[in-house]
């Protein structure tokens, strides 16, 4: 297929990384997955990793490249090529969040900054499907795209020490979840109760790349609740199969 | 068993480390500096991919509730053996009772303790690295028991040639990284002429420097980064990551350290200084 023109460079000794155009476009996001679901398919041999995010793929090799030239060229033959994949059913997940302040220590300055009413964040929020793109930065970290441009904010000029585990987040033109507590520099507008990474799950990441997300606002009692219900292993993610 | 009396500053368990799970935001982990713990595993006969103990600047104290052999590679931390000192680079039989004491990284960041056969901790995705969340724990803690193999008599005539590590080196080799080709010819002579401090921000998941390089480079829509990926962030500031760090990010990819330099550079702790070789490789 090949729709796009790529740049291929070494990263270090022992990866290669291809970028797309610079932009978070879902036609790239598409293409992206389509290369990657290509190398893992049919040329998986001394590949250790396969990470794909918004406008590109790295390849973690298991040892040094020996000639990075002629590995680039398997790669770009590849992607010219005219194989295909088949693909897997996408789902589409109800993720709760409570949108409450006291969940969302910056909502009061991000409503400030943008002029916006804590209510109009809110339904911005849950008024978009996004889509996960990728898993990064933690395990269960969803990077989300499709979020509103009146949300756009840049992240923090220096990060939070410790952001709350289910704290949702945007970051730039990007929403995303945070799966545990860690430092972080996005700007957190609520919570959800939800474990978003599961070492004992079958699938440790309920949502996969492609996956489509819809917050549904819940009430900071229902989110305790839920959350009760989620350490009990006892609530079930909602979800509808979306090839769309 | 081994029981961990006092498991010191911060001490894990790690093996070669966590692959297949990157696409899920899951570290590499493994031990920080490789050559060492290859080396311990190496003179107790085991294969490379065995667990080894990894001590950080304070080593702890730690005793065998079986006959063993073991080996201690990395920093020098005086380690004793029921009170009397050991030798690194060298396997040492050790008796059901025995109490293996470390004190203070002489030169040096992180000692890596052997045993043979491995450590048998659980293994989480496919290895054994201590990372919080994946395993339960982040360190080891006072009072863990941890497996080892009963001990099978090996045979002792063979020997290793110890070429012993130098970690009073300071020059990291490094690649240039995805976007060194946006810095300006002055940024890159900083980077490479510069003596970087490193600042008490150092752990398993990066080393911040202290030295700034001033900074017009635009954030990258996010990517991924690699252990030993030098991040130049907005504020000027550089983060050299290691080996658990996370798996994607947003700062300019500046430089790739080699991964002998990521293991060098495991052996550094806070004020040490080091300064960047670029390995000049062409692209496409």
């Amino acid at each position: 297929m090949g729709r796009f023109n790529l740049v291929y460079k070494p990263f270090g000794n022992q990866a290669i990384l291809v970028e797309w155009p610079k932009k978070i476009d879902a036609e790239i996001q598409e293409d992206v997955w389509f290369f990657k679901n290509l190398i893992k398919e049919f040329s998986v041999k001394s590949k250790l990793e396969v990470i794909a995010a918004y406008n590109s793929i790295t390849i973690i090799y298991k040892s040094t490249i020996d000639n990075v030239y002629s590995e680039i060229s398997v790669l770009k033959s590849l992607y010219k090529g005219e194989n295909s994949v088949v693909v897997r059913d996408r789902k589409l997940w109800e993720v709760p969040v409570c949108y409450h302040p006291d969940l969302a220590p910056d909502l009061y300055s991000l409503s400030a900054s943008k002029n916006l009413t804590l209510e109009h964040i809110e339904s911005l929020h849950t008024g978009s499907k996004y889509t996960v793109s990728f898993i990064g930065f933690l395990p269960g970290f969803l990077y989300l795209s499709g979020l509103n441009d009146l949300l756009y904010t840049p992240r923090k000029s220096s990060p939070a020490k410790q952001i709350t585990a289910g704290s949702v987040a945007i970051g730039d033109r990007q929403t995303g979840i945070y799966p545990m507590n860690s430092p972080g520099g996005w700007q957190i507008i609520g919570n959800s109760p939800l474990n978003f990474f599961d070492v004992n799950a079958k699938n440790p990441c309920f949502a996969a790349p492609g996956d489509g997300i819809k917050f549904v606002s819940v009430s900071i009692e229902e989110h305790r609740e839920i959350k009760r219900q989620v350490a009990d292993k006892a609530y079930l993610i909602n979800y509808q199969i979306s090839n769309d | 068993m081994i029981e961990v009396i006092n498991p010191g500053f911060y001490s894990t368990v790690q093996d070669q480390g966590r692959y297949g799970f990157a696409h899920l935001g899951v570290p590499f982990s493994g031990a920080m500096d490789k050559a060492s713990a290859n080396l311990a595993n190496n003179i107790v006969g085991n294969n490379y991919h065995e667990a080894v103990i990894e001590l950080t600047i304070i080593g702890g104290v730690f005793r065998f509730g079986c006959e063993t052999v073991i080996s201690i590679s990395g920093a020098d931390m005086k380690p004793v053996l029921n009170e009397i000192p050991v030798s690194l680079n060298k396997r040492i039989t050790v008796k059901k009772n025995d109490i293996l004491k470390f004190s203070v990284a002489q030169t040096g960041c992180r000692t890596y303790l052997a045993v043979a056969g491995g450590i048998q901790s659980p293994k989480i995705l496919s290895s054994r690295s201590m990372f919080l969340p994946v395993t339960h724990c982040s360190k080891l803690n006072r009072g863990d028991m941890l497996s080892i193999k009963s001990f099978e008599q090996t045979p002792t005539k063979y020997f290793s040639k110890i070429k012993n590590l130098d970690f009073t080196k300071n020059e990291l080799q490094t690649y240039p990284g995805p976007e060194f080709e946006n810095l300006s010819s002055h940024q890159k002579k900083l980077l490479e002429a510069t003596k970087f401090t490193i600042s008490n921000l150092n752990n398993r998941m990066g080393y911040q420097l202290n030295e700034l390089i001033e900074n017009n480079v635009n954030p990258i829509i996010t990517s991924a980064v690699l252990p030993g990926t030098v991040q130049l962030t907005p504020g000027g500031k550089l983060i050299v990551l290691m080996r658990d760090a996370q798996t994607t990010g947003g700062y300019p990819r500046v430089l790739q350290l080699s991964d002998d330099a990521i293991n060098l550079l495991a052996q550094k702790k806070t004020s040490d200084l080091v300064s960047f070789s670029i390995i000049k490789q062409n692209q496409t």
